[in-house]
C-alpha cells in the first residue's frame, strides 16, 4: 500500500539495511518497531567501519606517520560531517562524547565548576516532566552539590508542556533551561524557538536533549535566529544510523569557551607541568583521551546516509508512518495512547496501554511473532507518574518502516488480547 | 521465540493465578511482622509485601504488587506456598523456587515442593523474565530475614 509522504524509494531504503532480512526463531522475519531505542545500521556505515579497521587504523593526532595522518584526517572529517548534518555554525562546535547522556553530563557537571557560568545557591535550573532520566539526573545532581534550585515544566492532559506557568519557571534567577525536542515517550515535539527566546531574555543558557529529534527532524542551527537557537544540543549515534559508543554535544563558542574542562588528560591539554597546566581550545579541550575513532568514523557515514536521503523526506516519511500507526492502534479495543493523537504534532514514538495486559507481556507476545517494541518506562519513570501509569508498550519506526509492519502490529496486539482472553470475563 | 515457546512460558496454571491472585492485599496484624518494598529497575515493576510469623510460622504473607503476568502469579504462588509453613521450611521452599529460576531451563522442579510452582520451570528458559517471577519471592525473603532478626515491628 501507499501513503502519501512515504520515502519513494522505500524498497531500495530497506536492501541498504541487512539486519531487516533477518528471520527469528521459529523463521518469522524480523519486524522492527524499536528505531527510537537504537536504530538499525545501513551497509555504507558498517562497510566504513570495517574499511577503517581494516586499513587505515591508528590513533588519532599524535602518531607521526601515515597512518595516523590518515586516521586523524577521516575522525576530523567526520566532525565536519556532524557540523553540517546540525548546520553548526562553526565545525569546532562539535565535540565527540561516548553518547547523549556522557554529552548532558558534561554540561551539568562543567557548570558545578568555577568558572563564568558556575551554578550557586539562589540560582535555578529547569527541566520539565517528560525528560528522560538522563536529562533528569544530572540536574539532580547539579542542584543537590551547588545548592541550587531544580524547577519544571508540568505537562497538559494530551502530553504536550504546560506552557502557562513559563512566567513563573523562567526568571532571572534561572541559570539553565534544558528540554527535550522531541519526547521519546510521549513523541511530543516541544516548542524549542519559544522557550529558548524566553529564556535567552533572562540571561539563561538553553541546553536541548536532540536524540529523539536528530533522526527525524531536519535541524539546521545557522539559520535559527540568534535568540531562538539552543546554546547546547546533545544526541547520540546509534539512534542516526550510527554505531553505539558515540554521541555529539554541540555548544556555541561563546559558551563552550566559558565552559572549565571537563575530563583532564591526554589531547585536552595545550602545555603540561608539574606545576599546572593549559587547556587546548574547543573541540579537544572536551575530549580527553583516545575517543572512539572508529565509531565516530561510523557516525560521519551514518549522517551523510541520512542526508544523501534528506531530512525533510525522513521526517514526512516518519509522520506518514505515525499517522497511519495511530490510526491503527486506535482501532484495537482497549487500547490507549499515551501523548499527542496528531502525527503532525509529534514523533514516530508512540507509548500505549492495553487494558488487562502488562506491557512486558504484550511486548514477550509480539517477540513471539518476529515484531520488536519496548516495554517498560524507557527511562522516563516522572512522565509515565504522571499519566498514572507503571510503564508502557512502545513502537518506534523510522526511515525503513513500512505500513505492512503497522499492520502485523495491529494484528499481532489482536492476537495478543486473544492469547489473555481479555473478551472473557 | 516461537509460539510454542510462548506456551511454554504462560502456563494456564500461571493465567490463573494472574487473572485469580491468592492472598493479594496488604493485611494488618498485631504481633511481628516487616514490610518491604522491591522494585525491578530495568521495568519499574513494584512490590509492597508484609510478612507475619508467629512461633516460627510464617502465619501471613500479604502483598500489594504492580507488574506482569509472571511477577503477579509468582507472588500468588509464593502465598501458597509459604503461609503456614515453618519459616525453616518457608526457606527451603524458597531456595527450591531460587534454584529453579536461575537454572536456565535445566533444573527439573519437584512437585511435591513447589506445586503450582512448578509452572515457572518455562520461564527460567527465559533470562529477561526471570527477575519478574522473583521479585516477590525476594522481597518475602527480605522481609522474612527482617522478622527473624527482629527488625521488624513486635
Amino acid at each position: 500500500m501507499t501513503l502519501e509522504g512515504l520515502l519513494p524509494e522505500l524498497a531500495v531504503i530497506r536492501k541498504d539495511f541487512p539486519i531487516l532480512e533477518r528471520t527469528l526463531a521459529g523463521g518469522v522475519p524480523l519486524i522492527y518497531l524499536d528505531s527510537a531505542n537504537t536504530s538499525q545500521k545501513p551497509q555504507v556505515v558498517i562497510d566504513t567501519m570495517v574499511d577503517h579497521l581494516e586499513h587505515h587504523n591508528a590513533n588519532i593526532a599524535r602518531a607521526m606517520h601515515q597512518l595516523g595522518a590518515e586516521s586523524t584526517e577521516a575522525f576530523e572529517a567526520a566532525r565536519d560531517k556532524v557540523a553540517a548534518f546540525i548546520g553548526a555554525p562553526e565545525r569546532d562546535e562539535v565535540i565527540f562524547t561516548k553518547n547523549a547522556s556522557e554529552a548532558l553530563n558534561l554540561v551539568a557537571n562543567t557548570l558545578v565548576w568555577p568558572g563564568e557560568r558556575q551554578v550557586g545557591p539562589g540560582d535555578e535550573i529547569v527541566i520539565t516532566e517528560m525528560e528522560h532520566h538522563s536529562n533528569i539526573v544530572p540536574w539532580q545532581l547539579l542542584t543537590q552539590r551547588t545548592g541550587a534550585t531544580l524547577r519544571w515544566f508540568g505537562l497538559t492532559d494530551d502530553g504536550r508542556l504546560d506552557l502557562s506557568t513559563i512566567d513563573e519557571l523562567i526568571t532571572e534567577r534561572t541559570k539553565v533551561v534544558s528540554l527535550t525536542w522531541v519526547s521519546n515517550m510521549l513523541g511530543t515535539i516541544n516548542p524549542i524557538a519559544e522557550i529558548t527566546r524566553k529564556a535567552h531574555a533572562v540571561g539563561a543558557i538553553v541546553v536541548v536533549d536532540a536524540s529523539q529529534a536528530a533522526p527525524q527532524l531536519p535541524i539546521d542551527l545557522s539559520a535559527m535566529p540568534v535568540e531562538e537557537r539552543p546554546d547546547l544540543l546533545a544526541f547520540t549515534g546509534h539512534k542516526v544510523v550510527g554505531p553505539t559508543g558515540i554521541g555529539v554535544l554541540w555548544g556555541s563558542r561563546a559558551v563552550l569557551d566559558a565552559l572549565p574542562p571537563f575530563l583532564g588528560g591526554g589531547e585536552m591539554i595545550e602545555t603540561v607541568r608539574m606545576e599546572g597546566s593549559t587547556y587546548a581550545g574547543i573541540p579537544h579541550k572536551f575530549e580527553a583521551g583516545t575517543p572512539p575513532i572508529v565509531e565516530a568514523i561510523g557516525l560521519g557515514a551514518a549522517v551523510d546516509y541520512l542526508a544523501h536521503i534528506g531530512l525533510d523526506a525522513i521526517h514526512a516519511h516518519e509522520k506518514a508512518i505515525t499517522g497511519y500507526a495511530l490510526e491503527g492502534l486506535r482501532s484495537v479495543k482497549g487500547l490507549t495512547v499515551l501523548g499527542p493523537l496528531d502525527a503532525a504534532a509529534r514523533g514516530g514514538a508512540i507509548s500505549f496501554e492495553l487494558d488487562g495486559v502488562h506491557p512486558h507481556d504484550i511486548a514477550q507476545v509480539l517477540d513471539s511473532r518476529g515484531i520488536a517494541v519496548r516495554a517498560g518506562h524507557h527511562c522516563a519513570k516522572p512522565a509515565h507518574a504522571r499519566f498514572g501509569v507503571q510503564s508502557s508498550t512502545r513502537m518506534s519506526s523510522y526511515l525503513y518502516t513500512e505500513p505492512r509492519e503497522i499492520d502485523a502490529l495491529v494484528e499481532a496486539l489482536e492476537y495478543t488480547r486473544s492469547y489473555f482472553k481479555l473478551d472473557r470475563a | 521465540m516461537t509460539a510454542q515457546d510462548l506456551d511454554a512460558l504462560y502456563q494456564e496454571i500461571i493465567l490463573d493465578h494472574y487473572k485469580k491472585p491468592h492472598g493479594k492485599g496488604l493485611r494488618e496484624h498485631a504481633g511481628h511482622t516487616a514490610e518491604v518494598h522491591h522494585v525491578n529497575p530495568t521495568c519499574g515493576d513494584e512490590v509492597t509485601l508484609r510478612v507475619h510469623v508467629s512461633d516460627g510460622v510464617v502465619e501471613d504473607v500479604s502483598y500489594d504488587a504492580l507488574g506482569c503476568s509472571i511477577s503477579q502469579a509468582s507472588a500468588s504462588v509464593l502465598y501458597d506456598l509459604v503461609v503456614g509453613k515453618s519459616v525453616d521450611e518457608a526457606m527451603a521452599i524458597h531456595q527450591a523456587f531460587l534454584t529453579l529460576m536461575q537454572g536456565k531451563g535445566t533444573v527439573e522442579p519437584d512437585e511435591d515442593v513447589l506445586e503450582d510452582g512448578i509452572a515457572f520451570a518455562g520461564v527460567a528458559k527465559f533470562p529477561a523474565r526471570v527477575k519478574c517471577a522473583l521479585l516477590s519471592w525476594m522481597a518475602w525473603k527480605d522481609a522474612t530475614a527482617q522478622v527473624v532478626a527482629g527488625d521488624g515491628d513486635n
